[in-house]
């Protein structure tokens, strides 16, 4: 085989490998109880099919594939090393109460898996990691990259992770319908994280981290596929769509430009459409959510044509809602930001400077400072708006913003005197 | 089945109310140690004097050395426990839960490294 056709191979089996990962191995977990074998099975099957699908073709049910042979080679590792073969076949014996086919539907395996990387005893950077490893098959060295921490680091994160689950045997059950509420709660959190950790980085180089936002959506995806009837699981992908749907206009010349001043030709209509059909079925459902409530936010911004056609009166009243369901002096401030376009800029201002006072912690918080600017700058009061500039340029770890603050700062009139030309 | 230990975590100036006070908490953890015998789940559990009553050995050298007061200087130290078997962590964590509302105090659950 040419240099080319092994490339073109490899990247599709990588491709097949990492769409079937998360199935093939929670099928493992529920069927040995041990994620490190789980995890070197999995890795097994890969290479027995780098090895043999480019002869015999890619299996029509590839992910069947890869379970099976990684089942196989799960117990020809049990049979080589005795010293875990008691403890294991023990295991066999009693998970075999509850046969599932292999190759069959295990979805719900992967809904397990996704309860125990997201149990609250395990400390939240490490349910990240591992909901990414193990259902979103990427490598140690990507997600050390991704959150900007050494491999050895992220790498003893993860062991320790795992260890707290064998040791203190997290199970890897879906919770019973009295702990369900909260406990997915907990998971949509963790997959929210990593959208926002990808969608507006903290820290680093790269604005947006592309391979964190679609692999959230990815889980959310997933979640939504194992969950079809919860209408926050359908309110957290719809969020999600809709605010990648705007990523390629958020940005131009390594600067962020903000919802108003974006070019809505540049918006992704497809996982718009997607987004508003998921937000249509919560608001029929009527069970409203923190989530669904968002999601709601961001269809009507992508309803509306040109910005000043935004529909402000009914971002206001989701805002209120969603301060009913979630307070946060967070939602306070964005309800603000909806307010100083019905009201003006002095009530808005008024309302912000009463959040802030109320929640001494918003201080460290950029979105604070740079909407007190902006309407600072409304209002033409240049000097405290270009403080306020300032604070907001200090307290962003985000390059991008930081160059749209600086523009927004550089046209306020000089200080001394009013603006000329 | 996994052996845990409930250790119940009290804290510097929780001091102890005066008995007609702590009699519903002494009421609630009786209530609660019947459910755990009942449902299997007791292995064995003890409440402990104040901490001002603990004696420090070290044994390590030639001759032993005996010090009054605990081995570490702590604004919390353990106050009794519970030691339970469950089936896993939830299982677990579901009887810390009941067993922290019953003696109005945290509680920290570690399992038992199996034989």
């Amino acid at each position: 085989m040419s240099d080319d056709g092994a490339a073109r191979w490899s990247s599709s089996i990588e491709q097949v490998y990492r769409a079937e990962y998360g199935r093939v191995v929670a099928s493992l977990v529920r069927r040995f109880g041990d994620i490190d074998l789980a995890e070197e099975a999995a890795g097994e099957a890969l290479l027995a099919a780098v090895e043999k699908w480019p002869t015999d073709g890619i299996p029509p049910n590839p992910g069947g594939w890869l379970t099976v042979t990684a089942g196989n080679r799960a117990i020809d590792r049990i049979r080589r090393e005795s010293r875990r073969a008691d403890k294991h076949q023990q295991a066999l014996m009693i998970d075999d109460t509850d046969p599932r086919d292999p190759t069959g539907p295990v979805s719900d395996d992967r809904l397990r898996l996704i309860f125990t990387c997201c149990h609250p005893a395990l400390a939240p950077e490490a349910r990240v990691a591992l909901t990414l490893k193990l259902l979103g098959g990427l490598g140690v060295g990507e997600i050390a990259a991704a959150f900007l921490v050494p491999e050895t680091t992220m790498a003893q994160r993860l062991t320790r992770a795992k260890r707290k689950i064998r040791e203190a045997r997290i199970p890897y059950r879906v919770p019973g319908p009295d702990d369900l509420a909260r406990r997915l709660d907990g998971v949509l959190a963790v997959v929210y994280l990593v959208f926002n950790e990808g969608y507006l980085a903290s820290s680093g180089d790269a604005p947006v981290r592309e391979e964190l936002t679609g692999e959230a959506i990815r889980l959310g995806r997933v979640l939504r596929e194992l969950l079809p009837d919860d209408p926050e699981v359908a309110g957290l992908l719809a969020l999600m769509l809709l605010t990648e749907a705007r990523r390629a206009a958020r940005f131009a010349g390594g600067e962020l430009v903000p919802l108003h001043e974006q070019d809505r030709g540049g918006w992704d209509r497809t996982l718009i459409a997607e987004g508003h059909a998921l937000v249509r079925e919560c608001l029929a459902r009527n069970r409203p959510g923190h989530y669904q409530l968002m999601a709601a936010v961001n269809a009507v911004h992508t309803s509306a044509p040109a910005a000043a056609d935004t529909d402000w009166g009914q971002i206001a009243t989701l805002y209120a809602q969603l301060q009913a369901v979630a307070p946060s002096p967070v939602v306070a401030l964005n309800r603000a930001v909806a307010i100083a376009e019905l009201d003006g800029p002095e009530v808005a201002l008024a309302e912000v400077d009463r959040i802030a006072e109320g929640s001494p912690g918003l201080a460290a918080y950029h979105a604070l400072h740079a909407t007190r600017a902006d309407l600072l700058r409304r209002l033409g009061r240049s000097a405290e708006a270009r403080a306020a500039y300032d604070k907001a340029i200090e307290t962003t770890g985000n390059d991008a913003e930081r160059a749209y603050l600086a523009r927004r700062r550089a046209s306020l009139a000089p200080p001394g005197g009013p603006a000329t030309g | 089945m996994t052996q845990y230990l409930l250790s119940v975590i009290h804290r510097e100036g929780e001091e102890m109310p005066p008995l007609e006070e702590m009699q519903p908490v002494i009421d609630a953890v009786d209530r609660f140690n019947e459910k755990l015998q009942a449902e299997g789940a007791w292995v064995f559990a003890g409440g402990l004097h104040p901490i001002e009553s603990a004696t420090t050995v070290d044994g390590r050298g030639a001759e032993p050395i005996v010090t009054d007061g605990p081995f570490s200087e702590s604004k919390e130290w353990l106050g009794g426990f519970w030691v339970i078997e469950a089936a896993d962590l939830d299982a677990a964590l579901a009887w810390a839960t009941e067993g922290s509302r019953a003696c109005a105090a945290k509680v920290e659950v570690r399992p038992f490294q199996s034989e």
